[in-house]
């Protein structure tokens, strides 16, 4: 029997759990916060598990579907993971101390982190009431407080765009949401149901240029930006708030990863991975969040799962072919395609960088057209999902992915 | 009256108009469904919390069990500020029946204690 | 109730001069206007010591600084505060610049600096390949180091307090009134009766002399601002890199910090308002354009924090003495750069000038000096295992990104001067300062400070007053 080190319970960790268990490996599983679940707990809003449940789920009853099956699987919780080292994981919690554990297979599903104030250098001051739109969501959801009156919310993401729509409920008044690129990053119906649903405008090609307040935020500065995404001198406009949340990007945690010397792609600020989701250290998997920003939990579960029976069942290496970006496209997931696997057809999953209402997807060899496929409405807001052949890539020298707008 | 809409069936997000029952400008027949409930009758699932007594977390997360009118969300938001919930609860448990006359119910999302 | 000596301000200066004081049978009060240590210049500067090449011979400043720079090494090794002797380079890119660091060469010879060596082109390289390939020369200071300000601050005034000294917060002087044996302060509604006074009032130090009548000196405060970048860029350099002074300042600085971060800044931007701490986007424009003119390779898309300082300028040099209005009132002001590095040695002038002015400066022979001051993400693994069967509050990591644990943040709560707030934790502790900037362990540093200080979540402050983080309860009726 295959011992399975799983580092984080949150979906990714979960489903991956779960699928390396049926697939007959001995599973341990470590969470850094006292309950699993991890960032679903907080997200009480519903829309989760359409196409895994055909229903639309709050956050705890999608974690809950997981956490049900979690029987004969190792769980700790209220425990970090300090390193990993060649199928070694060192780990502390307060009731085993300090503790190493040595594994056939690692996967990591640490998910992601949120972009700060600091990492968009907002200029200003730095008072009290501003909040990434998590912490906020934490604040609010789970320890029961009100964070603020008047909220600005800088970037129009889904986290964000729920925030505004969970403050108003909870009596607050959400004075506008301010996007710096021309178009949403939030799914419509987050637009529509957050947002117009309260009268809440939004502003487009809009930033936060300046923070004020001592103590408590008192208001900030808005301004319009210009095609360069630079503030226009002279449209600056006030907005008195006691409270801006900040959802302007995620950013894959993988401290532990880097740590470890395993390979991160510099598009995903994820790990490099195999098509089932073994990163370039042999032994250890990635999954979710950790990966690529996803913005559908059911696809975090589906890769959960991919690596769960990989881990578990231990991959033979053998030849892979490269999958890279081309134009139009931000990044690929994954980054290498095995020539020989379980599955006949591969999944790409990547964004494109710009709205396109009308294009295509087209997979190059070099410069041989291998693969083309016409799509309506893509966004940088949702991602792209490309099935591929892996007769197709096991013949291939290098695949590039890119976008074609129709003209 | 004229109404426009962003629809919400697909990531395509068509301007729709709505005038005198009259839907325009939809990609789609559901398209068109969607736009006339939302100028007849909008409704929506609520997702909040209420009060938890006899566990760690001092909040329960909840839900309608089915979508209740738009207009009644405030109301409802008030309704459960008065609900205290008392550990342990189930997933799917009702904490509050026939919320704001609707006939639905309110359920918790999560098992505790 | 009657005291020997109340020092106004708990900056570095303040603190040091407790620290100082409170070797000696004295009765000791420290009066700040903020609600903890190290809240004015103190958190908001580059962290560095100098070497003492910058000041003008036989000036205030040389003195000090060489002085300080001496102490500071055994004092931080006391103290368990963190400090690396990194040695710093001054480039010259130009014919100018040369002779500029010439010119500085040669003063930091008569001033005394150690070591001081100007290197060519190649030499430069060679001690930091990341730099701008046009650089032409720099001046070498392997003496300058790196320290953490408000650690350093913080030990001294615990190490006070344990020793006797008392301390009111959130006390801002609001009047002194000469009599013939001493003063009476008003500071926080509370009169205090004192036979001496110490000015460390950094950017108010001219207000509060001008309460007893001084008027000889004002200060002009400028801002200077800063980014600090993650730990990924933080050995893009390995010492204190500097550019050219010119009238304007000192140049913009690119350093590792003491945290493993990397520093980047000032610039210097005079102002009126002595509270303004908002870092403009003119400023950080500025800041970037410059510093990458030394290190071309920062990524400044890796920053994590932006901050601005006030600096007390406005004085030729750093005035340390009695008022001419008063000679038991001690003025330690005009502390400008290089005041951290002074700060042991400006509060030793003090304390000789407190016994001109009448004071006995009897040693105690109960005094206990040091300080222990343990992370436990810089122990052995055997230790840390050690450390949580004894306490398993180790176990758990709070602060994700830098590796903090409870354990650690209940030590700060139970030392002396504990935290009152969420920032006042992350000065002590180091929660929230990584990557996420207090993202995910804010909300739990928060939670421990109310379980601990018996109070609400929404008591709590982030730092300043005023400055809560959450207003009440959901669910209430009023809303």
């Amino acid at each position: 029997m295959r011992n399975v080190t799983i580092i984080g319970a949150g979906p990714a960790g979960l489903a991956a759990a779960i699928a390396a268990r049926d697939a007959g490996a001995h599973v341990l599983l470590l969470e850094r916060a006292k309950e699993l679940g991890g960032i679903l707990n907080q997200c009480i809003h519903n829309g989760f598990g359409l196409y895994r449940f055909r229903e639309e789920l709050t956050g705890p009853e999608y974690a809950g579907r997981f956490i049900d099956g979690l029987h004969d699987i190792d769980i700790r919780t209220d425990t970090m993971v300090l390193e990993i080292s060649s199928g070694s994981v060192t780990a502390v919690n307060p009731k085993d101390g300090l503790f190493t554990v040595t594994s056939d297979a690692v996967i990591l599903a640490m998910g992601c982190r949120e972009r700060t104030c600091g990492a968009i250098g907002v200029p200003g001051d730095r008072p009290a009431g501003v909040f990434t739109a998590g912490a906020a969501q934490r604040y609010m959801n789970i320890e029961g407080l009100r964070i603020g009156k008047r909220a600005v919310i800088l970037g129009s993401g889904d986290i964000g765009l729920i925030m505004a729509r969970r403050m108003t409920l909870e009596g607050a008044e959400v004075a506008a949401c301010v996007e710096l690129m021309p178009y949403s990053s939030g799914l419509n119906r987050n637009i529509v149901q957050c947002l117009h649903d309260f009268d809440i405008p939004l502003y487009l090609s809009h930033t936060v240029t300046r923070i004020i307040g001592r103590s408590r935020l008192e208001a900030v500065e808005v301004a319009e930006v210009g095609p360069d995404r630079k503030p226009v001198p002279g449209t600056e406009f006030r907005i008195d708030c006691d409270t801006l949340l900040l959802s302007v990007g995620l950013i894959p945690e993988n401290e532990l990863t880097r740590a470890a010397g395993i390979a991160i792609d510099p598009h995903t600020n994820g790990p490099v991975v195999y098509d089932d989701m073994e990163t370039t250290q042999k032994g250890v998997y990635a999954c979710g969040n950790v990966v690529q920003v996803h913005d559908l939990v059911d696809f975090v579960s589906d890769e959960g799962e991919r690596a769960g029976r990989a881990a578990a069942s231990g991959q033979p290496e053998g030849a892979y072919t490269e999958v890279q970006p081309g134009s139009g496209v931000g990044y690929v997931v994954p980054q290498r395609i095995r020539h020989e696997g379980a599955e006949d057809t591969v999944t790409l999953f990547f964004r494109v960088r710009k709205p396109c209402r009308k294009g295509s997807l087209v997979v190059y060899d070099g410069e041989r057209e291998v693969l083309r496929k016409k799509r309506l409405y893509m966004t940088p807001g949702e991602m792209e999902k490309l099935p591929i052949s892996r007769e197709l890539a096991s013949t291939a020298e290098t695949l590039t992915v890119t976008m074609e707008e129709d003209t | 009256m004229k109404q426009e809409l962003i629809c919400i069936v697909c990531p395509s997000g068509c301007r729709i108009t709505v005038e005198d029952g009259q839907v325009t400008d939809n990609g789609c027949k559901r398209g068109e469904v969607y736009a006339l409930k939302e100028v007849t009758n909008p409704t929506r699932v609520l997702t909040t919390t209420v009060r938890l007594t006899g566990a760690e977390p001092v909040r329960l997360p909840v839900k309608t069990e089915r979508d209740i009118p738009k207009g009644l969300l405030f109301s409802a938001m008030r309704q459960l500020d008065a609900v205290t919930v008392a550990a342990p609860v189930r997933r799917g448990d009702v904490v509050l029946r026939d919320v704001c006359g609707t006939g639905v119910s309110v359920i918790a999302c999560r098992d505790v204690g | 109730m009657r005291y020997d000596c109340i020092i106004i301000g708990g900056g570095v200066i303040g603190c040091a001069t407790a620290y100082t004081l409170a070797h000696c049978q004295l009765r000791t009060l420290l009066v700040e206007a903020e609600n903890d240590v190290a809240m004015g210049t103190t958190r908001a500067n580059s962290a560095i010591v100098h070497a003492g090449y910058d000041a003008i011979p036989g000036s205030a400043m040389a003195r000090t600084n060489i002085r300080g720079n001496e102490l500071m090494e055994g004092l931080c090794r006391r103290l368990d505060v963190r400090f690396e002797r990194i040695g710093s380079l001054v480039l010259g890119f130009s014919e100018d610049d040369l002779s500029t660091l010439k010119k500085l060469y040669e003063r930091g010879v008569k001033n005394g600096v150690r070591g001081l060596a100007l290197l060519d082109r190649e030499q430069t390289l060679e001690k930091e390949p990341n730099l701008a390939a046009n650089v032409t020369g720099s001046l070498y200071a392997p003496t300058t180091g790196i320290v953490d300000p408000w650690g350093l601050a913080l030990a001294m005034a615990q190490v006070a307090a344990r020793n006797g000294v008392e301390f009111a917060f959130s006390s801002p002087v609001t009047a002194i009134t000469r009599k013939e044996n001493g003063f009476f302060v008003t500071a926080g509604g509370q009169t205090y009766d004192t036979r001496t006074v110490v000015n460390a009032a950094g950017v108010y130090s001219d207000i509060i002399h001008g309460m007893i009548g001084g008027d000889s000196f004002h200060i002009t405060p400028d801002r200077g601002a800063y980014y600090v970048l993650d730990k990924s860029q933080g050995k893009l350099v390995s010492h204190v890199i500097f550019q050219c002074p010119t009238e304007k300042g000192k140049g913009v600085l690119v350093s590792s910090t003491v945290h493993g971060n990397l520093i980047v800044g000032p610039d210097a931007v005079p102002q009126t308002d002595r509270t303004d701490v908002a870092a403009t986007a003119e400023s950080l424009d500025y800041i970037r354009r410059t510093a990458l003119l030394s290190v071309p390779g920062i990524n400044f898309r890796e920053n994590i924090r932006n901050f601005a300082g006030i600096r007390a300028r406005g004085t030729p040099d750093f005035i340390i003495g009695p008022s001419p209005v008063d000679p038991r009132f001690i003025n330690l002001a005009g502390i400008q750069s290089p005041g951290l590095t002074a700060a042991p040695a400006i509060a030793q002038e003090a304390a000789a000038w407190l016994r001109m002015a009448g004071l006995k400066l009897e040693e105690r022979d109960d005094f206990i000096d040091g300080r222990t001051h343990i992370e436990f993400r810089r122990q052995p693994r055997e230790v840390q295992a050690r450390m949580i069967r004894e306490n398993p509050a180790y176990g758990r990591v709070i602060c994700r990104c830098e590796t903090i644990t409870e354990g650690e943040i209940l030590d700060a709560l139970h030392a002396p001067l504990p935290p009152r707030t969420v920032d006042g934790v992350k000065r002590r502790c180091g929660t929230g300062m990584g990557r996420c900037q207090g993202g995910f362990c804010g909300p739990r540093v928060h939670e421990i400070l109310a379980r601990e200080l018996g109070v609400a979540m929404w008591e709590i402050e982030k730092d300043r007053p005023g400055s809560q983080i959450a207003l009440g309860e959901t669910k209430e009726a009023d809303v």
